[in-house]
């Protein structure tokens, strides 16, 4: 293992992007994954998408759709820095090895506003990190960061954990990229009590937060949302963690959602589902038991993206609810309500938002209202599904992270997940976190070369 | 091989798995053609597997490959819905059991035809005129007679053509076909385009992560160019030789400087290195990867690879040596690996070609 110039910390895109543009800078890089070869890739690798300004999508409608989930407390400066950025980042992207491909069906209405790439995240990070390796960084797996040395607001040294032991690694500059703290269900817990035991962890299983926890005790300013986080609806069979993409429940706008109580609690038509899908898990994190279902009826199968696990089935809506355990009675009622206020002479379009609501109806579904009617009846059980957490260090426009006086620490850079929560408070716009990973990635990976050349 | 599971319900539970993610759609016509359909029969898998071309990016790009719990490797598992899709589609059924010994299957109609081949010849020309110097026009037919090796060239190829068109339109049939557009030339052409062009053995652009799983490289889909631009010109070279004999009156040998010659010269150097270099990315795979596509998947590659290279070489041998004793030998060989290679073109690799065809026409019509 050589003395690097810059050390980077994580395996996913943030990091990866890091350690590529460090490397172009000609620093000498080392990179620090603490999982295998097999599991690298941090929640990057169930990813598929990136939000990018081009010619139909300005800067100023990717800041409107992103202030407009996130609400005005967000750091505009930050923001502003990404999506400016963004424009530049697919090429970036082309120069280190991506490939695009058309949008799925399915996703068409995030075709204006994100690049797909090709095989996902998965594949990305493959590119990425044969492109890195061949570009002369080393790349370590097992090697688990347990804590950082730092020394009057400058980073010394790491303390890792490898298959050799306990070892010191000093850098004249240093990147973390170790994500957040989603996959640590005792820190959760913090937040959200015993509810976190009904919680899904659809992403990695190895971000626990160490490092963010390390800088923020470190003396590191802390910023982002402690309860914030970017959570879908997930099907309640799904395994405990790492169930990705194929656990998210997408036949919501397509129906109604009920708890255990058999009563709605949101709307599920108040706009396009890419822009809501991800105010789900925490629309179902607040019922009973953080259980919910997604009801619907025959006359919408085959119009949304069917996930891993076969529906529940009922030839009546008191047969379903009986399989679903819910009182056959109240899910009777709530159907029966739905229905009638359903607005059926609006023709249904579930391309756009096609006005069709539930007059008089709490809470309303403001679109794509259908009634529940044609047999045979259909439920997906549901959990919170948790992708990633927004309890951040903050940082500065050069990603450098900020001390507890908001005086930049000036060779210890973030990128990523450990300081997502800078930009994003609440909600999520579909893509928005990788384009955070990529730019500020790439920006950490230039300042901590420039630093480590200075130093 | 144990511990394989039975091969539909687990092309099913993979599948669906595939289905609910959609990640790969931009690789290759699987996944398109498996998102058209909701539950798989065995037809399906036998169209789903003949699209695939085994370039392993969707495997490379799966975030729920081994050793993630839902255990997802979707070219493995087509690899062994192709075998069993050569199988299933062989005629007569009990020959369908020569895929499990590709290489006794290929060495036995190799070692049957050359004995045939060396019988005739000392009826012919007796054991002295085997490895006599023969030359001058008429060289070869004073071993074996012209209409000897005519009739049985003919019977060979009429037969492998015949049951390999019988696997074809059953397993067209099977995924879903119609005869009516059997007849479409439309998606004629546009298959025989796919085809030529190998469109799926593209990988996600930099080829297939084959033989190195971890960089993908264009060299298998180069190797099979070649390879099929050799069998292309020893084919011309073959017909251009009937048109001088039967037309013209020529009587073989030719010269070095003539078309069938040089076309067969150009034919068997480029099966040799296609064939060759197809056969060295054999050896640097990864034991694991063919493992995995179960018993028998890589036998009947190399079986078949082995047998096309020998045809080259004997030919190329019997080209360099044929004014000298050993002519007599090398065409024994030569014939022996020739008829060995169509004996058993229905119940070996070759058959790939004739079911991603079908496949491609199928998918071709589906997708339209």
């Amino acid at each position: 293992m050589q003395a690097p110039d810059v050390l980077v910390i994580g395996g996913g895109n943030a990091a990866l992007c890091a350690a590529l543009a460090a490397a172009d800078r000609g620093a000498r890089v080392l990179l620090l994954e603490k999982t295998s070869a097999e599991w690298r890739g941090g929640n990057s690798k169930y990813t598929r998408n990136i939000r990018l300004v081009g010619p139909d999508y300005s800067e100023e409608e990717f800041l409107a759709d992103l202030v407009g989930v996130t609400g005005e407390e967000i750091d505009k400066d930050l923001a502003t820095l990404v999506i400016e950025r963004s424009g530049g980042v697919s090429r970036w992207m082309e120069a280190h090895g991506a490939h695009w491909q058309p949008p799925f069906r399915g996703t068409l209405q995030l075709a204006r506003t994100n690049h797909f790439f090709l095989g996902g995240g998965k594949a990305l990070l493959n590119t990425y990190y044969d492109r890195a390796q061949r570009a002369g960084v080393e790349v370590r797996y097992h090697a688990e960061v347990v804590s950082l040395q730092l020394a009057d607001g400058r980073f010394r040294s790491a303390i890792v954990d490898m298959p050799e032991g306990r070892r010191e690694v000093p850098a004249p500059a240093v990147v973390v990229a170790s994500g957040g703290f989603e996959s640590n269900l005792e820190w959760l817990g913090r937040y959200w009590g015993k509810a976190v035991d009904n919680y899904l962890i659809r992403g990695t299983s190895a971000n626990d937060g160490r490092l963010l926890a390390d800088l923020l005790e470190g003396g590191a300013l802390q910023r982002g949302n402690p309860r914030g986080f970017h959570a879908v609806a997930c099907d309640a069979r799904s395994p405990r963690y790492e169930g990705g993409i194929v656990t998210r429940v997408d036949s919501l706008p397509f129906g109604i959602a009920v708890n255990r109580d058999g009563r709605r609690f949101g709307d599920e038509g108040q706009d396009l589902w890419p822009k809501r899908y991800a105010t789900w898990g925490g629309l179902i994190a607040l019922q009973p038991d953080q259980l919910a279902f997604s009801v619907f009826d025959s006359q919408v199968l085959g119009l949304f993206i069917p996930p891993l696990f076969p529906p529940l089935e009922g030839a009546t809506i008191e047969e379903l609810a009986v399989k679903i355990n819910v009182d056959p009675g109240a899910l009777e009622t709530t159907v029966g309500e739905f229905n009638s206020a359903a607005r059926r002479e609006i023709p249904f379009d579930f391309r756009r938002l096609d006005g069709r609501g539930t007059p008089g109806l709490q809470p309303p579904k403001s679109n794509w209202a259908l009634p529940i009617e044609q047999p045979p009846f259909f439920a997906y059980p549901m959990r919170p599904g948790i992708t990633f957490t927004y309890l951040a260090v903050g940082v500065d426009r050069h990603a450098r992270v900020l001390d507890g006086s908001g005086r930049p620490m000036e060779n210890v850079f973030a990128a990523g997940e450990v300081m997502a929560g800078n930009i994003l408070l609440n909600g999520y716009v579909g893509g928005v976190g990788l384009t955070i990973g990529t730019v500020f990635g790439q920006i950490a990976g230039e300042e901590a070369a420039a630093h480590a050349r200075a130093a | 091989m144990p511990g394989l599971p039975e091969l539909l319900d687990e092309a099913n539970r993979q599948l669906t798995i595939c289905n609910a993610c959609r990640y790969c759609e931009g690789y290759c016509a699987v996944f398109p053609a498996l998102e058209r359909r909701s539950v798989l029969r065995e037809g399906d898998v036998a169209l789903l597997a003949n699209l695939c071309h085994d370039c392993r990016a969707c495997y490379q790009a799966c975030m729920y490959a081994p050793p993630h719990e839902f255990a997802v490797n979707v070219p493995a598992l087509l690899s062994r819905g192709r075998l069993e899709s050569y199988r299933r589609y062989a005629w007569p059924g009990a020959f369908a059991r020569l895929f499990d010994h590709p290489r006794h299957a290929a060495a036995g109609a190799s070692l049957i035809v050359a004995v045939l081949v060396l019988v005739a010849i000392v009826v012919r020309a007796g054991v002295g005129g085997l490895v006599a110097v023969q030359t001058g026009p008429g060289a070869f037919y004073r071993l074996i007679a012209y209409e000897v090796m005519v009739a049985v060239a003919m019977i060979l190829s009429a037969a492998a053509l015949t049951l390999l068109a019988g696997g074809f339109y059953r397993l067209w049939r099977d995924a879903g076909g119609s005869r009516r557009q059997l007849l479409d030339l439309h998606l004629w052409a546009g298959a025989l385009s796919d085809a030529a062009k190998l469109r799926y053995l593209r990988g996600g652009g930099g080829g297939c992560h084959y033989p190195d799983p971890l960089r993908p490289a264009q060299a298998r889909l180069a190797h099979h160019h070649v390879l099929v631009a050799g069998f292309a010109l020893a084919f011309a070279a073959t017909v251009v030789a009937a048109f001088e004999q039967d037309v013209l009156g020529l009587i073989p040998p030719y010269p070095i400087l003539s078309a069938p010659v040089l076309l067969g010269i150009a034919g068997g150097l480029l099966v040799m290195a296609g064939a060759g270099g197809l056969l060295l990315m054999k050896r640097r795979e990864p034991a694991a990867a063919h493992d995995l596509r179960g018993p028998g998947f890589r036998a009947l590659d190399v079986a078949f690879l082995v047998l096309v290279e020998s045809v080259a070489v004997t030919g190329l041998l019997l080209l360099v040596m044929r004014a000298t004793p050993a002519m007599g030998p090398l065409l024994v060989a030569h014939l022996g690996a020739v008829g060995g290679l169509f004996a058993t073109a229905p119940y070996g690799k070759f058959v790939h070609a004739v079911h991603r065809f079908a496949a491609l026409l199928r998918d071709r019509a589906e997708a339209r």
